[in-house]
């Protein structure tokens, strides 16, 4: 992205590590390292995505932006100010700016609790609203997100996973934030409703100019909707490019690798696969050097020993790679 | 890729499987035909339930009854009806000519019982080994299935296995007996991309290897286009269409089919136009479906769909579909 867009909010070597406590004592035996030392900025009205697989710590990163958790280290600059050693009550005017949709859409609206009332908390919590108005702006709400006014007074159970899906975005939009972290918005619908909620999604980024970090594990879902994308791997970030260069120059070999393990819906194509060997290795006992170098088949003898940086190769283009690839 | 040899092995006949709720008759399956041959992998791909896995559980007979019951239709292996089989006979065929890999491992595989122990089980039941054959045979599955170390984690429990590793687990598990017909029920759902590449890979291999017939229930249709011969396209309980795997994509003829291809976000599009929408949502189960079920969120809707439930008519070479206005479009590729 150019610099004459305006940052919203960046990372710098953000970390999170979690102590395992062993023992009548509870002394600290180790670290999961779930996040460590990620950097990246979002800026306003574009889309970040960030891929990686399961335990990669990529909700991680995007908990710790909303300070649903507590960063080990680094810093989290939201316009330039620092949020992520504020107290809870400072913390307050920024959570109205940084709202989140979450993955499963029956287990993160409250089913006691009417669509109405759902959507209207954010408006209660921060807004002073009459009745009125605040009837008036979820039926606004309502209208924007493709559900029907009748519909106010239903409990979640009487939704679709799709509806659902539609109320959180609802609800995420209500105080009208400026960035949106969508934690695997999509991977619990059917593709036909998947569809509808990446659709709406598309309209509401055109209409109110919200940034949205988007983590999801379905690259072809993430290319679709992404601007640029970050790709991650046990708690670091290897490539961070535009989803054009991304996915036409991967340079990064895990990036390479996972673009050529995701099946494609053409019989007739024909296409050389990387199919990586072993799994993922653990949070807790990292390889040494660069993690990936269990898995990569371009490995050598340095990679096991030094830590490849995050560096620049193309305006833009950030790779973590000793033998960067399509350079 | 294998080629069949066109010889059929199992033939499902107007299959039709309810469940009796409190709240009233669900038909999750409905009527479904489909015929598989030696070597040849069958996918069977739709939406959240739509009655795939029902389908694949009622071959087995696996159903939980009450509430479920399989109300009519047949399931021919090498001609015997299996539906008609007694408890005891239906034992000897489950896991040894038609085995089954499910969805989810983690719940499947017996958490206090060893690897080794679970797939010793299969083998003594159908083969009726002793331990120390067994034991050879395990050792010799875990290698087939690429697992490493296998004399280590023989003696190892599910819990300390990674994801991918118990699927491989199921897998072996499945092959011990040679089967036939083996039903993978979206077996890579729950696997991160890179390890379900390895599983679909194993399984590839495995069945030039083993000759046997594959049915493969699935929601992604990447992994039909790189696993299939031949789809059987699901909705609200009956088949709507079926076709070769290349004039599924090419010219598939059902609008809901037309539909799912293109609401699919592409890795192969770089375009970032607007993706297709199918409008609306599945239909209930609950009620009885007057005309075609895909009616209400279809564009092609005429007046005879909502009344009339579509016939499947054949358009050659095995194409066939369930509706009254196909559509025949040649897919542009980009």
């Amino acid at each position: 992205m150019s610099n004459k867009q305006k940052q919203l909010l960046e990372l710098k070597n953000l970390c999170k590590h979690y102590p395992i406590r062993k023992g009548l004592l509870s002394r600290i035996a180790g670290y999961v390292y779930a996040v460590d030392g990620v950097s990246f900025s979002i800026y306003e009205g574009e889309t970040l995505g960030l891929v990686g697989e399961s335990g990669c710590g990529k909700s991680t990163v995007g908990r710790t932006i909303l300070r649903l958790i507590d960063p080990t280290a680094g810093e989290i600059l939201w316009r330039g100010e620092r949020i992520d050693e504020l107290s809870r009550t400072e913390m307050r005017p920024f959570r109205k700016e940084i709202q989140a949709v979450f993955q499963d859409p029956y287990s993160s609206l409250n089913p006691r609790m009417r669509a109405a009332d759902i959507v209207s908390e954010p408006l209660r919590n921060f807004e002073q609203l009459s009745q009125a108005e605040g009837r008036e702006r979820v039926s606004e709400l309502f209208a924007l997100v493709g559900l029907r006014p009748d519909q106010m007074l239903r409990y979640p159970h009487e939704f679709s996973g799709g509806q659902r899906q539609r109320l959180g975005i609802a609800r995420a939009l209500s105080v009208k934030p400026k960035l949106i972290m969508c934690d695997e918005p999509v991977s619990a619908l059917d593709v036909s409703v998947q569809a509808q909620v990446i659709n709406l999604l598309g309209d509401l980024q055109q209409e109110f100019g919200v940034s949205y970090l988007f983590i999801a594990h379905d690259l072809a879902v993430v290319k679709h909707i992404s601007h640029r994308i970050a790709v991650m791997y046990l708690g670091r970030v290897v490539e961070l490019a535009t989803t054009n260069e991304l996915f036409e120059q991967p340079s990064h070999p895990y990036t390479e690798a996972l673009l050529s393990a995701v099946p494609i819906p053409d019989p007739t194509r024909q296409r050389k696969q990387i199919v990586l060997g072993g799994d993922v290795p653990s949070p807790i006992n990292r390889p040494s050097g660069c993690h990936f170098h269990t898995r990569c088949i371009y490995a050598q003898a340095r990679c096991k020993v030094e830590e490849p940086k995050l560096e620049e190769i193309s305006p833009g283009h950030f790779v973590a790679c000793h033998f960067k690839l399509n350079t | 890729m294998s080629q069949a040899t066109g010889k059929s092995i199992l033939e499902v006949k107007d299959l039709r499987t309810y469940f009796y709720t409190r709240d009233g008759v669900v038909r999750s399956v409905d009527g479904v035909s489909f015929s598989i041959s030696e070597g040849e992998t069958l996918a069977i791909v739709g939406e959240s339930g739509c009655g795939k896995s029902v389908t694949s559980l009622s071959l087995l007979r696996l159903i939980p009854s009450p509430p479920g019951k399989i109300v009519s239709g047949s399931v021919l292996y090498h001609g015997k009806d299996l539906l008609k089989l007694s408890e005891d006979e239906m034992r000897d065929i489950r896991g040894d000519k038609i085995s089954m890999i499910f969805q989810e491992p983690m719940t499947s595989l017996n958490p206090v019982l060893t690897v080794g122990r679970q797939i010793s089980e299969v083998l003594e039941l159908h083969r009726h080994c002793t331990k120390e054959q067994a034991h050879e045979r395990i050792l010799e599955l875990l290698k087939l299935v690429n697992i490493s170390e296998p004399e280590r984690r023989i003696n190892e429990y599910p819990h300390q296995l990674s994801g991918g590793m118990r699927q491989r687990i199921m897998i072996a598990m499945a092959l011990a007996c040679d089967p036939e017909i083996l039903i993978a029920d979206e077996p890579t759902t729950a696997l991160d991309v890179t390890i379900q590449a390895q599983i679909l890979n194993l399984i590839r291999e495995l069945r030039d290897r083993t000759r046997a017939a594959i049915i493969l229930i699935t929601h992604d249709l990447g992994v039909v286009a790189e696993m299939a011969q031949r789809v059987v396209v699901m909705y609200a309980g009956r088949k709507v269409e079926e076709a070769s795997v290349f004039d599924l994509f090419a010219k598939p003829m059902h609008p809901y089919t037309l539909g799912l291809l293109n609401s699919m976000p592409r890795l192969d599009d770089s375009s970032s136009k607007r993706l297709v929408e199918i409008p609306g949502m599945v239909p209930s189960m609950r009620t009885e479906i007057v005309g075609c079920a895909f009616a209400p969120r279809c564009s092609k809707a005429s007046e005879r769909c909502l009344i009339e439930s579509p016939v499947l008519q054949d358009f050659g070479n095995g194409h066939t579909v369930a509706c009254w206005n196909p559509v025949a479009v040649l897919r542009d590729k980009a």
